[in-house]
């Protein structure tokens, strides 16, 4: 379920479709600078409701819905 | 009551310091830059001190304004840091134009311009001020680590100011801060104090752009939808939003999240770079000037920064 929400607003985001994006896209592959990968958490941030703090270990879709996750447990 | 925006004027220092003059400074490029941030050139001062700027600024104002020294009744200079610690850059200016009213520096960081309209309202909502100069001024040359390719393409010199008279173009304020001593900050001078103790911070520019460009763009949307609906307006009334130029990136998510037209988005970052607490008068003075901004445009100033501070305001010129 958090992976079709991320991949959807990813997909909204970079203007690409939903099919293109699995878990192990990283952001490399989306071609996601520093600050596109801030302001896709934030996109984020808003769908979940949660806050959530940048850090370097953020590389793939699969590292984010894996946070979100455990942050959505959290709360 | 409260004020209207009377007269602006802006200076810069005539050094042009493009991207590729900065890469042979640190190691970047004109696309690395251009792309992550809009910047393609600033102003960094040679010879001119950050008084030189500042009252050229106050002086196209004051003559735009057609308010003569002799009627101010308060000069409000915000800066991060004047040319010395004391005497004040106000106090500098009151001197230099012959003026004979109180004169201080405030430091709100990038949210200086707003925060010193704030307070020359509160000044003219007492009955204390008719005419109020402010200018809002950084040499951010000297605040920056010129080794820190992270931070060092993204700032410039420059100074804008206004002059405010009592009327009616202020419709709505708003103010805030959120201490912070981690994400956003600028050491300064240690002294020589023998009996000292203390581990000395680090001198220049450090910030942590992530966090930074996350509560820029939040407070940037909360502020303004704030102010829209305490004056009863909405985005359509607005003919402009002129956001502290701190980057191309962070401008454009705002923009995005708040619903703004292209047309309502102006922009000088390509040309100065982040002049902190200057940047809005300086854009403000220029599309008065060019005639992009007319009498009766209603406007939104919107601003964060260092503190961690964040305000807009919406103005009827």
């Amino acid at each position: 379920m958090t992976f079709e929400k991320v991949a959807q607003v990813i997909a909204e985001n970079r203007d690409m479709d939903v099919s293109e994006i699995t878990m192990d896209t990283t952001f490399e592959d989306l071609q996601l600078d520093s600050l596109d990968t801030v302001d896709l958490v934030m996109s984020l941030e808003e769908v979940f409701d949660i806050t959530i703090e940048m850090q370097e270990g953020l590389k793939s879709v699969g590292d984010v819905v894996n946070l979100i996750d455990s942050l959505l447990e959290k709360k | 009551m409260s004020f209207t925006i009377a007269g602006t004027g802006k200076a810069h220092p005539k050094l042009v310091v493009t991207n590729d003059m900065m890469s042979e400074i640190v190691e970047t490029n004109d696309e690395w830059i251009s792309t992550r941030t809009g910047i393609k050139s600033r102003y960094i001062s040679t010879d001119e001190t950050l008084f030189d700027l500042t009252l050229a600024a106050s002086k196209q104002a004051m003559k735009n304004a057609d308010i003569a020294a002799d009627k101010l009744d308060f000069i409000i200079c915000s800066t991060m840091q004047g040319d010395y610690k004391t005497p004040s850059l106000a106090c500098q200016i009151q001197h230099a134009i012959g003026a004979k009213c109180p004169a201080v520096d405030i430091n709100a960081a990038c949210t200086g311009f707003i925060y010193a309209l704030d307070f020359a309202a509160a000044l003219m909502d007492s009955g204390r001020a008719e005419n109020i100069l402010i200018a809002s001024s950084e040499m951010m040359s000297k605040h920056i680590d010129w080794s820190d390719r992270a931070t060092c393409v993204l700032f410039g010199d420059g100074s804008g100011a206004a002059v405010v008279t009592k009327g009616d173009g202020l419709l709505a304020m708003r103010l805030a801060a959120k201490g912070d001593e981690k994400l956003l900050v600028i050491g300064g001078s240690h002294g020589n104090n023998p009996f000292d103790k203390k581990t000395p911070v680090h001198e220049y520019l450090t910030m942590e752009g992530g966090e930074v460009f996350k509560f820029a763009v939040s407070s940037m949307c909360y502020d303004v939808k704030y102010v829209l609906e305490k004056a009863n307006l909405t985005l359509d009334d607005i003919r402009m939003v002129i956001p502290h130029q701190a980057n191309m990136r962070i401008i454009t998510a705002a923009a995005k999240r708040l619903g703004l037209h292209d047309s309502q988005i102006m922009s000088g970052i390509d040309r100065y770079g982040n002049t902190s607490s200057a940047s809005i008068p300086i854009l403000l003075s220029e599309l008065i000037e060019n005639g992009t901004l007319k009498k009766g445009d209603i406007i939104i100033l919107t601003a964060f920064g260092g503190g961690l501070t964040s305000g807009a305001c919406i103005i009827k010129l």
